[in-house]
């Protein structure tokens, strides 16, 4: 139950899921080296192991599409942080691997897709929705920021279960941001852009890898995007020594 | 005493008990518009553990039960006061369980994944102190994976975490629910905020409530660590400069604002420790309201309620509780109880609210 003002990133806590690949192991490592709070989720215990002992961060062994992990994950996040500040619902499927057209993408795997990114996303900030409300009565901010795509708004052939499910995600973070404004929770859908990560390389294997953006290229974006959204200015956070 | 029906937030009722002593039966959902300008509500987030680990002695394999109970130190994640049960789970009554494995200082228990050591068996049999080997990381994964909410017979289903934490609940320091707060929602909280009442928190580690161990239920609450943040004890001391009313949900955020309260009428930011039982001799000097669920003449959370009222209300109240079936467990009904102040009109007395009348 300790509390400390959040007046530089060294004190900002921060959870991210998919923390052990592509986007969220380079927003854990950048967050880190900035000093942050992280705690990350994934599911793979190995890969958990490797990346907070690469980082420091916490890793915390589950998996969001599993209804049962989802209460024993917000515990150990709001357990290990003392509380959250910034909830990043990164971890993604892409429903059927190779991608495949609608007519022939099994129901399941639709299900899974949706699972991941719409069901686990609404799941996890539920459960830690009291932690965030807390933050932002303590008057250090609150902010829920949710990985989208350009899948979400564009009719990509072949990417209808991810598109749908991260469509649903985006109105999903639209509608809960005008809800939870007069709580002082803040909810932000942010789209990274194509990166060369490995859940890109299982949606287009062929791909160009020059031409796509560096995982910590978006990620520092994204960062940026986080702290220009919490009520405290990113020289007051840094400790900008002025 | 306790309803086994199943548990309905929405159906919920609530009892209105006002400063004058008149009762009033109301919907729980009509608690979004009880509250206005004149009001501050103050809450506990704390969210639960799942406290309740099921293992064995190490050394005979014998069948134990550890009730995580309360802290033993804030300072120290990995050890804690607990309470020891044998064979048998939730589903038998508290009362009719066998009597854990006799317990030793050094003696090893394996719980699941976690390993605990005895450090100390208190003055009576089933109640120990507990320290877990390893990091408070791992301790903290361990008791997420495999711990269960405590719970009594009165709910066959067995809880999951979420029916255990309530909508506000923050920081897994608590051993039970502080259940009050599963009367509120967050539409709730936005009527509260859209009416102009103060809506504030502070975080207190409910420790067990009840053992079905008459002997260790005298001993409850243990002493209960809170933290209270500077911006809840400014917005307590801004209500109450202002006369404004100072509602408490539940009997944790009581003891937490009374063990905290300074005389100026604030009260002190930061951590304390919540000690000692409130009840019929204490002068409440911060709280004014409290919401709180149907307890028993006899329960902790009763006797608290013997600083508001006296005993002749609180009988008439526990005759109309009784009368009209509201539903006496954690997740069943809710009682708002204001401090009884027969003689005075309401507006002067709130105005004189640092003096406490023990009817």
């Amino acid at each position: 139950m300790q509390r400390k003002k959040a007046t530089d990133l060294r004190e900002l806590r921060v959870a991210i899921t998919g923390g052990t690949s592509g986007l969220g192991l380079a927003l854990v490592h950048l967050l880190t080296a900035r000093g942050a709070c992280v705690a990350f989720v994934a599911r793979t215990a190995s890969a958990v192991e490797r990346t907070a002992a690469e980082t420091g961060a916490y890793g915390i062994v589950g998996d969001v599409a599993r209804k049962t992990d989802i209460y024993p994950i917000a515990m150990q996040i709001a357990g290990t942080l003392g509380g959250l500040d910034v909830l990043v619902n990164n971890a993604s499927s892409l429903g059927p691997v190779p991608l495949a057209l609608l007519a022939d993408t099994e129901c399941e795997e639709l299900e899974a897709a949706l699972a991941v990114n719409l069901v686990g996303a609404f799941r996890l900030t539920k459960a830690l929705f009291g932690a965030l409300a807390a933050s932002a009565r303590d008057r250090r901010g609150a902010l829920v920021i949710n990985i989208s795509s350009d899948a979400a708004v564009n009719a990509y052939p072949g990417w209808g279960a991810y598109g749908a499910s991260k469509a649903a995600l985006a109105h999903m973070t639209a509608i809960w941001d005008e809800e939870a404004k007069d709580h002082g929770v803040r909810f932000l859908a942010v789209d990274p852009g194509d990166m060369d990560t490995p859940l890109h390389a299982l949606a287009v294997p062929d791909a160009d890898t020059s031409t796509l953006k560096h995982p910590n290229t978006a990620a520092a974006e994204i960062i940026g995007k986080m702290l220009a959204a919490l009520p405290i200015a990113v020289e007051e956070r840094t400790g900008a020594e002025a | 005493m306790i309803a086994a029906d199943h548990p309905d937030r929405r159906s919920a009722r609530l009892l209105v008990v006002e400063a004058d002593g008149s009762i009033r039966n109301l919907p729980r959902a009509a608690l979004a518009a009880l509250f206005g300008p004149a009001d501050l509500i103050v809450a506990n987030d704390a969210a639960t553990l799942p406290a309740s680990l099921a293992g064995i002695r190490t050394a005979t394999g014998q069948p134990v039960e550890i009730r995580l109970a309360g802290w033993v130190s804030a300072a120290d994640p990995t050890r804690f006061a607990a309470i020891a049960f044998g064979a048998g789970d939730y589903r038998m009554r508290t009362e009719d369980r066998p009597s854990p494995p006799a317990l030793s200082p050094g003696d090893c228990l394996q719980l699941g994944p976690l390993k605990a050591v005895v450090e100390r068996v208190l003055d009576h049999p089933r109640l120990v102190e507990l320290r877990f080997t390893g990091d408070p990381q791992a301790l903290l994964a361990g008791i997420a994976r495999h711990g269960r909410p405590i719970q009594y017979a009165h709910v066959p289903e067995p809880l999951a975490l979420w029916d255990v934490w309530t909508a506000i609940a923050a920081e897994p320091v608590s051993f039970e629910p502080p259940s009050a707060g599963f009367a509120l929602d967050w539409h709730t909280l936005a009527n509260w905020r859209q009416r102009g009442a103060g809506f504030m928190t502070l975080t207190h580690a409910a420790g067990i409530s009840s053992t079905g161990d008459p002997v260790l239920d005298q001993r409850l609450p243990f002493d209960e660590p809170y933290h209270i943040p500077d911006t809840t004890a400014a917005a307590v001391f801004r209500a109450k400069s202002q006369g404004r009313r100072i509602i408490a949900i539940g009997t944790t955020v009581v003891r937490a604002l009374e063990a905290a309260a300074k005389p100026d009428g604030g009260v002190h930011a930061g951590m304390g420790l919540a000690s000692g039982r409130i009840g019929r001799e204490t002068r409440l000097s911060v709280v004014d309201a409290i919401l709180t669920g149907v307890h028993q003449p006899g329960e902790s959370h009763f006797e608290l309620l013997r600083a508001f009222a006296g005993d002749t209300q609180l009988d008439r109240i526990s005759a109309t509780l009784d009368r009209n079936g509201y539903r006496a467990h954690e997740f069943g009904d809710s009682m708002l109880l204001e401090r009884w102040r027969p003689a005075l009109p309401r507006e002067s007395d709130r105005a004189r609210s640092a003096l406490s009348i023990s009817a």
